[in-house]
């Protein structure tokens, strides 16, 4: 009699998959039903829509027309209207001038234009400024003779959810919830939870933010003394991660007490620190270095928040300290048994959870250039609702780094497309809620359906 | 002249689960005031049939017949309706209400309807004293033995007018002396025409209580026959379906020098003054009654807990343990007595249990290469004769006597020196339990130096080269049970386990 020997289950089943990747199936279709439901008439105002149009009148009108250009007074429509001179220049055409300004000022150049003896074919201008009035057909009759015609870049319809502002903007607001969740992720397998996290953000803007301004130089700070001041602020939290982790495993206190303590005494030190409750400015230039730093567009948040995600991973499936966490979480007392240093680890993970939301706090302070002691209310909630939503178990022993990331997004990409729809916020916080719910009772239905004998990988 | 209907009558019972067919076309017949056997190894069927008479699952195919009415049993609420109980191994009791609040708990009242504490009381005692309980019913449930539990889980049983009740392994949490209070409750039930199926893996208990007996093996029903015309030989037979030579294989290990020395071991009451001596390539028995200070001897070597005094030794080195990991690093390792709660994570896969104390053989550099992890896994489940379907499968779904091969094999990895199995084969059935014993002697043989905590007379007498009686915390007697000349019997053990005369020494039999 021998044992058969194991193969791996490789069939690929629909079933699996459904299972293995639900949450991000419910992304993808959250994200094809707001999409479906905010496609618009898109007028693009860039400067290569600015030279396409410049083309597109060259095509049509051969070198002979005299073109004068029309835009806003904004930087984003002087470089349209430059690409299209520009364009034009190179082309052979004439460009009569270039107004960028008010309905009176285009009108006003074009008929100082005109008497000044020179031919005006062509307006080239975008669809915001070709509705203005003193630009219909009729109007321009009175001023002209001659006929002008006014062209535009050609508009499109596309999902307004769907463009790469909107997305990464997305990305870029849910990075703090999102970094948060990595750390609430770990302290949740292992059947914990810590409500100290938007107050430990709060503290960790306020620590910045003061000891800028009182030890680290004030407005002659430098690069080198707000990375420091960043340094204090993450070991301040990670203290409190500390001392959570201590009186749970060493006091026996249950997390859900210990961390609700923490989370009124992290505030309170917030609002005294600060000396009241209005934001501590920081002089020092150097302090939104960190924020407005990015690759290729990418802000520099959402690079730290993918880079912090890609390590949680790594360290929770490849490599001891994340097995025990997950065996913790299972069941301490088999855990213990079996040699793991249960305590090291309950203490790990909240030291990791406060750091997280240091994180988020530096973070913080350099978006909005202040440490402010509101910061962060409520997110505690939403940070849990993001590891729920992710398919990780209030029961501990089960999930995964990247369900989270998922669950963060989830909740982003709802909260997106309601401001789209024009919600309210108040409705708002009930579909918010709501569709919380829905995502957690399909797991759970997901769960019964399917033959759970095997642990998914 | 009429012909008065079976009380019970299961026909043509068949269930399948995703990729296992559980039972297939079982039929049983119960009379009133009879006992019913039914035995089978783990994963026969026994649970599904009576999770499917108790309404809990629904079967696929065959009918119920009650007093030779057809019923369906959709659900638990059901099922007691028609005056069928369960009395599952784990106790449904709420142990911080009282006796007889849990006595009349569920029992369909309307809920805001005022409980006169006076009536729950007298016919808590009538109840008690139907199966002849002095349990007073306003003692909480967290102050009862285990013994006294079950007691009142029947009482609870009958105050719902039970006709049939099940009950699944009663006895596998109780000292002998307990146990036989419990087949008196089962002899009065009897005789008040009350139907018992009565599931048990101790074939000493069926000889001394079944009218009949009838075996599952694989989903499938073998046999059912009147008790007196089953040998004990037969019933293992046909529950394993070959013959076994004999229930315990034979002993042939040569014992060396000491390994493990045990002295003066204390901890607050429950263990006080122990000392013993466990040598290489010995197996040394631990018997006693529940609560006789056993489990907690056993972790106290683990470092489970602390002792307040003693010394222990291992190849004599004295050993400071302050924790399990210490005493893993040190080699020793212990086989919990519940493998469900404190030996694996139940929701993990298997893997991933043989591996968590074992995972710095399985790193490299800090990262777990999982390969290794797998083929070394692989490696236990082939010597071993682990049965499972996937390394990810979860613990849970393992029956008992692979769950304790993959408890084992987690610590032959970590090559442990001293193995402590707490009631190693509890819940294991013929079949596992006698690969089981094969282990413990080649480890033995080996050179590690084996204790085994155990309940079952006959696994200490048959496996054991010396055994240690505990009574109360202390040690007895330490009797020698490798010389063939004067065999310990069952009766010498209970002498020492129950001897009413403190004793100042220990018996020690001379090795």
């Amino acid at each position: 009699m021998t044992a058969p020997k194991i193969t791996p289950t490789k069939k690929w089943s629909l079933k699996k998959q459904i299972v293995d990747h639900g949450m991000l199936l419910v992304l993808l279709l959250l994200c094809a039903a707001i999409s479906a439901l905010t496609v618009t008439d898109i007028h693009p105002e860039d400067p290569a829509a600015g030279r396409q149009l410049a083309k597109l009148a060259l095509q049509k009108y051969g070198t002979d027309p005299n073109v004068l250009i029309v835009v806003r007074d904004t930087a984003a429509d002087r470089a349209f209207a430059q690409a299209i001179n520009d364009e034009l220049v190179t082309g052979g055409i004439n460009v009569v001038g270039i107004v960028s300004g008010t309905p009176r000022s285009a009108i006003l150049q074009l008929t100082q234009t005109l008497a000044a003896g020179e031919n005006v074919d062509v307006i080239a201008t975008h669809h915001f400024a070709s509705q203005w009035e003193v630009l219909n057909v009729s109007r321009l009759a009175q001023v002209s003779e001659k006929p002008i015609k006014v062209i535009r870049p050609p508009s499109y319809r596309w999902p307004s959810f769907l463009t790469k502002n909107n997305l990464l903007s997305i990305l870029n607001q849910n990075a703090p919830i999102a970094i948060m969740a990595i750390g609430m992720t770990l302290v949740i397998i292992t059947a914990g939870i810590d409500l100290s996290v938007g107050s430990l953000m709060a503290l960790a803007a306020v620590v910045t933010a003061v000891s800028l301004r009182d030890y680290l130089g004030g407005t002659e700070a430098n690069g080198g003394a707000v990375a420091l001041a960043f340094g204090i602020a993450m070991l301040v939290c990670a203290v409190v991660g500390a001392v959570a982790g201590l009186l749970i495993t060493v006091f026996k206190i249950p997390p859900f007490v210990a961390t609700l303590g923490l989370m009124m005494v992290a505030r309170g030190a917030c609002y005294i620190l600060a000396g009241g409750a209005d934001a501590v400015m920081i002089d020092a230039p150097a302090i939104s270095s960190l924020y407005d730093a990015s690759v290729l567009g990418v802000s520099s948040q959402i690079i730290l928040m993918v880079v912090l995600f890609i390590t949680a991973h790594v360290v929770m499936t490849h490599t001891p300290f994340g097995r025990y966490v997950y065996a913790v979480g299972g069941n301490v007392s088999a855990a213990r048994l079996s040699g793991v240093p249960v305590m090291a680890v309950l203490i790990s993970v909240y030291i990791v959870c406060g750091l997280c939301a240091g994180v988020a706090g530096v973070l913080d302070a350099s978006h909005f250039l202040t440490g402010r002691p509101k910061a962060g209310e409520f997110y505690e909630l939403q940070v849990i609702a993001a590891v729920v939503v992710g398919g990780t178990s209030l029961m501990g022993g089960e999930g995964k780094i990247f369900g989270t990331l998922i669950g963060a997004l989830i909740l982003g990409v709802i909260q997106n497309g309601l401001n789209m729809a024009g919600v309210d916020s108040y409705r708002q916080m009930v579909i918010y809620g709501a569709l919380i719910l829905v995502a957690v009772v399909v797991d759970q239905l997901k769960k019964k359906v399917i033959n759970p004998g095997i642990v998914s990988q | 002249m009429l012909v008065t209907p079976p009380l019970l009558e299961i026909e043509g019972l068949t269930k399948s689960y995703p990729g296992v067919r559980a039972l297939s076309d079982v039929s049983l017949t119960l009379a009133r005031g009879e006992v019913l056997a039914l035995l089978g190894e783990n994963g026969a069927g026994k649970s599904t049939l009576i999770k499917t008479l108790g309404g809990v699952h629904q079967s696929d195919r065959g009918s119920f017949k009650v007093d030779g009415d057809r019923v369906t049993i959709a659900n638990p609420r059901a099922a007691r309706g028609l005056g069928i109980s369960i009395i599952y191994q784990e106790f449904t009791l709420i142990p911080t209400l009282k006796v007889r609040e849990n006595i009349f708990l569920g029992h369909g009242r309307h809920w805001l309807k005022p409980i006169s504490q006076k009536t729950e009381r007298t016919r808590s005692i009538a109840l008690l004293n139907r199966i002849g309980s002095q349990i007073d019913p306003d003692k909480l449930c967290s102050e009862l033995s285990v013994a006294d539990q079950q007691v009142v889980e029947i009482a609870k049983a009958l105050a719902l007018n039970t006709k049939i009740m099940v009950m699944d392994e009663p006895s596998a949490a109780l000292s002998p002396r307990e146990a036989e209070g419990l087949f008196d409750i089962v002899a009065e039930l009897r005789s008040q025409e009350i139907g018992i199926i009565y599931i048990t893996h101790r074939l000493n208990e069926v000889a001394q209580l079944a009218d009949r007996i009838m075996i599952l093996r694989d989903g499938e029903h073998i046999t059912t026959q009147p008790a007196v015309d089953l040998s004990r030989d037969q019933i293992i037979e046909n529950m394993v379906g070959r013959s076994l030579a004999e229930e315990f294989p034979p002993r042939c290990s040569v014992i060396g020098e000491p390994r493990l020395q045990v002295d003066g071991l204390t901890r607050g009451t429950a263990v006080k003054n122990v000392s013993f001596t466990a040598h290489r390539g010995e197996v040394l028995g631990i018997a006693g009654l529940v609560g006789a200070g056993r489990t907690e001897v056993a972790r106290m070597l683990f470092a489970a807990d602390l002792p307040d005094q003693g010394t222990i030794t291992l190849d004599g080195v004295v050993l400071k343990l302050k924790s399990p990991r210490q005493a893993i690093a040190a080699g020793i390792c212990l086989l919990t007595e519940d493998r469900k709660s404190q030996g694996l994570i139940l929701t993990q896969s298997t893997q991933h249990n043989f591996g968590l104390p074992n995972l710095a053989d399985f790193s490299s550099k800090g990262m777990l290469v999982h390969r290794r992890e797998r083929n070394s896994f692989q490696h236990y489940c082939d010597t071993l004769n682990i049965r499972i379907s996937d390394v990810h499968q979860r613990a849970e779904t393992l029956s008992g006597g692979n769950q304790q091969k993959v408890v084992l094999a987690k610590w032959l990895q970590s090559t442990a020196d001293v193995i402590i199995f707490d009631e190693p084969t509890r819940g294991i059935d013929v079949g596992a339990r006698y690969e089981i014993y094969q282990l413990l002697n080649e480890l033995s043989e080996q050179g590690k130096a084996i204790i085994m905590i155990s309940s079952d007379l006959s696994e200490v007498l048959a496996m054991s080269d010396r055994i240690v009686v505990m009574r109360e915390g202390q040690v007895t007697g330490i009797l020698d049970n490798k010389s063939s000349q004067q065999k310990v019997t069952p009766e010498d053990i209970m002498r020492y386990a129950t001897s009413d005369q403190s004793q100042e020494q220990p018996v020690v039999v001379p090795a």
